[in-house]
């Protein structure tokens, strides 16, 4: 990309209107000129971006945009590829999560992840949901069974399994799974929810039910969504951040973004002209 | 014709075929071994028959027709026979004669022409003796201390009755023999062992010494008073003989001490027989060789084998599997780990007579011979360790079942999905956590398919054992109740030797081929139970991973 669209970005932050002003004043995560590299390809260029707290953002962008990977710093899922390597700062709480002395685990608890492919463990619907419980040293069975009953509520799948939580995971349809793994991530009571793609596997009504919850979960959580579906981004989201060729082309309110964007690329994009 | 191949069928009628062929191989070889084993406990009619010798003479045989077989006139004749006949070829009879101490022979082929009619008496009787085989006759009379008792037709039952007295006496004499008096030799040499020690390390004072001393009164003085008993179980188990009389009209006494069964085939129905058959059978599985292997059970070996193969997967599974974990998912991948991981399959094709080679160089004269040194000075120059046992033919077999269980662990942990992981640790689970509640618990599976086919691989393996531990007979089984119960130095015995051991090295080759099938049958089955149990244990394993597809 070249400087005059950085520019944009930049100016666009800073051009946020009053009201969103307002609403962006409790930051979740702030990037700050994040470079990632694969090997010798770069393949994040300068990003920097807030993330409003309790807000649902989404990335958009064309495949290969490096939408996902930024999704996947924010809870270093990168540190699992060996040739991947991460500059500039990710501040959460005013903390850097690249320093050298963040317990990645407890980060991760505190930032939870669901995945394009419903990935529930091959146990039972109870144990997928108490598995970072247990892994936190909670075994206390009150405990669990609370903790258990809260987060499949709050995924929305708590009538559709109570009689049969000892069944496995694997046996729940595409669409409980991906809400059981939602219910997984959610036990932990984390502040941040990364969701990648959540309904890209999934059938049209699965699908409405992940949006459903997604717009009830943003009171209690900082939720970012990367999805390949612009009218999903424009039906769940209150930011949106077009990505392109791993840039930040630009960020805003999704209705500005989608009704006047300020990029001819975002327009382009938008518009279904490229992409 | 070109219609025809273009359309596929050849290539279904091709392979369909070669499901076939290799189903008939194994049915064959389960027949066959079933077929030739099993009839073997069956009890056999015992034929009287009138022969014409080659002098002219006639005399009488008794004896069980085992086999027929068609042979050239010419070559009888060249033998001696003087047969009339037009024909080419006519039959001749291999028929076990049994009183091999009489006779001198056991087996014997005999032309059809020579041969008289075959009758089948009902009083024959068969008589298996503890030692020189089979003895077949009528029975006369029963005698107590050399004076009859019973004649004639009551002789039988009288004999049945004095029969299981002198079983029961010679069980007794047996169990004081073995178990008893075994267990004061083994405290004795134990005590000897103490003292030796005490002597090297020059600690032996004379106080000590006279304990020793007291203390091997004490078992000397449990030899003499086992001793005795077992003097009198003897005397008491000689009192009683049979009289037998043979084909040519002798009559021969047996001293019922020395027999171990009898019966009349040709009088038993068809319910007794197959009473009998699983009385011989069980008796078979459960009971000591006898006569160079050529009769009783092997027990001893069924037993050895089982245990071998246990302890071998002991060792094994843990090892592989611990192996496997590093080269997959610790070391980084490399030439250095490619190199390893080649090496490792090429180490499930070098031949196992190599691994034999290597247990006896090393794990029994390197480390059996430091173990020795180190921990049982006082046995040297005995060797405890230092020679072939359990232990060593353990150990090389896992050395050799290895590659197996590497190979299919790392499979079954290459075959855990990428999502599966990222998803527990997105959970906030390190690698290692991770590893011990998904990962792992997922490749199990694959972990017992391979110990699986170590199992199938080890409990079949002769070769190197032959140089690692295995014997003809062992003296005693590796597991006892003397202290400390499992013995890993001891040899032992093992199915697929005897079989070998049984078939080439035995000095009856004609009595012994029914009991290489029947053996081979048990190693078959055994082989074949020990996986059933590992298979069952990994579909329950599945079962709980169900609807993961590739594992």
């Amino acid at each position: 990309m070249n400087a005059a669209t950085r520019q944009t970005h930049a100016m666009k932050i800073d051009n946020l209107d009053r009201a969103q002003k307002d609403d962006t004043s409790e930051v979740a995560i702030r990037v700050e000129n994040l470079d990632l590299y694969y090997g010798e390809a770069k393949a994040l260029n300068k990003v920097s971006m807030t993330i409003p707290k309790k807000r649902v953002t989404a990335f958009i962008g064309p495949s290969g945009c490096g939408k996902s990977t930024l999704l996947r710093c924010f809870n270093r899922m990168n540190d699992l590829v060996d040739i991947c390597r991460v500059e500039g700062k990710i501040l959460l709480d005013e903390k850097n999560i690249y320093d050298r002395d963040v317990n990645v685990a407890l980060l991760r608890r505190r930032v939870g992840m669901v995945f394009q492919k419903p990935n529930p463990f091959p146990k039972s619907i109870y144990e997928n949901v108490a598995y970072g419980l247990r892994l936190m040293g909670i075994n206390n069975r009150s405990v669990l069974d609370e903790a258990v009953e809260k987060a499949l509520r709050g995924a929305a799948l708590w009538n559709e399994v109570k009689d049969r939580l000892s069944e496995n995971g694997m046996s729940l349809s595409g669409g409980q799974q991906q809400r059981l793994v939602i219910a997984r991530a959610i036990a932990l009571e984390p502040d941040i929810l990364l969701l990648d793609e959540p309904a890209s596997a999934l059938d049209p009504i699965s699908t409405a039910k992940i949006e459903e919850l997604v717009n009830e979960m943003k009171d209690q959580y900082t939720i970012i969504i990367v999805t390949h579906n612009m009218q999903q981004a424009a039906r769940v989201s209150d930011y949106t951040a077009f990505m392109y060729m791993g840039e930040l082309i630009e960020v805003g309110r999704t209705n500005d973004v989608f009704l006047k964007p300020t990029v001819k690329q975002t327009e382009d994009y938008i518009t279904g002209r490229f992409g | 014709m070109r219609n025809w191949y273009k359309s596929g069928e050849p290539w279904i009628w091709a392979t369909a075929g070669a499901v076939a062929l290799s189903l008939v191989a194994v049915y064959a070889v389960v027949w066959l071994t079933a077929a030739r084993g099993l009839t073997h406990f069956w009890p056999k009619p015992i034929a009287e028959v009138t022969l014409q010798e080659r002098d002219g003479s006639t005399s009488r045989l008794i004896g069980e027709i085992r086999e027929k077989e068609e042979v050239s006139l010419i070559r009888l004749r060249e033998q001696g026979y003087k047969i009339d006949s037009k024909n080419l070829f006519t039959d001749r009879y291999l028929v076990k004669l049994g009183n091999k101490d009489l006779t001198g022979i056991d087996f014997k082929w005999f032309p059809a022409p020579m041969l008289g009619e075959f009758t089948y008496p009902k009083d024959m009787v068969a008589i298996e003796r503890r030692e020189w085989g089979n003895f077949y006759g009528r029975l006369k009379a029963v005698k107590e201390t050399g004076n009859v008792v019973a004649e004639g037709p009551v002789a039988w039952a009288e004999m049945e009755k004095r029969l299981v007295r002198s079983n029961d006496l010679f069980r007794q004499a047996l169990r004081i023999a073995k178990s008893d008096i075994g267990k004061i030799n083994y405290a004795l040499e134990r005590v000897r062992l103490r003292e030796r020690k005490l002597e090297m390390t020059n600690e032996l004072t004379e106080a000590a010494k006279a304990n020793f001393v007291k203390e091997r009164g004490a078992r000397e003085a449990e030899y003499a008073v086992l001793q005795q008993r077992l003097e009198l179980i003897r005397r008491d188990i000689e009192r009683d003989s049979v009289s037998i009389e043979t084909s040519d009209g002798q009559l021969v006494d047996i001293p019922l001490a020395k027999i171990a069964d009898m019966y009349m085939p040709n009088a038993m129905s068809v319910w007794q027989k197959m009473g009998f058959y699983v009385h011989k059978f069980y008796e078979f599985v459960s009971d000591d060789p006898r006569e160079a292997n050529t009769e009783g059970g092997i027990f001893p070996a069924i037993f050895g084998t089982v245990m071998m193969v246990l302890l071998m997967s002991v060792m094994v599974t843990p090892l592989g599997i611990m192996a496997a974990i590093y080269m997959r998912e610790y070391a980084k991948p490399g030439p250095v780990i490619r190199t390893i991981r080649i090496s490792v399959n090429n180490l499930a094709g070098v031949p196992s007579i190599v691994y034999g080679v290597f247990g006896l160089g090393f794990f029994v004269y390197v480390l059996g011979g430091s173990i020795d040194e180190l921990f049982f000075a006082a046995a040297l120059p005995a060797p405890t360790f230092g020679s072939p046992g359990l232990l060593w033919a353990s150990l090389t077999l896992a050395l050799l079942t290895l590659p197996v269980v590497i190979v299919a662990t790392e499979e079954g942990l290459s075959r855990v999905p990428r999502t599966i992981r990222e998803g527990s640790l997105a959970l906030g689970a390190t690698k290692a956590e991770t590893l011990g509640r998904t990962v792992l618990p997922m490749a199990s599976p694959a972990m017992m398919t391979g110990l699986i086919l170590a199992v199938a691989r080890a409990a079949g393996e002769v070769a190197p054992l032959m140089l690692v531990g295995v014997v003809k007979l062992a003296p005693s089984l590796p597991l006892d109740g003397s202290f400390p119960f499992l013995h890993l130095e001891r040899k032992f015995m093992h199915l697929g030797f005897h079989i070998y051991d049984v078939g080439f090295q035995s000095p009856n080759v004609e009595a012994a081929r029914p009991l290489v099938y029947a053996t081979a049958l048990l190693l078959v089955i055994i082989i074949v139970v020990l996986n059933l149990a590992a298979i069952r244990l990994r579909n329950r394993m599945r079962e709980k991973l169900r609807g993961l597809e590739g594992v």
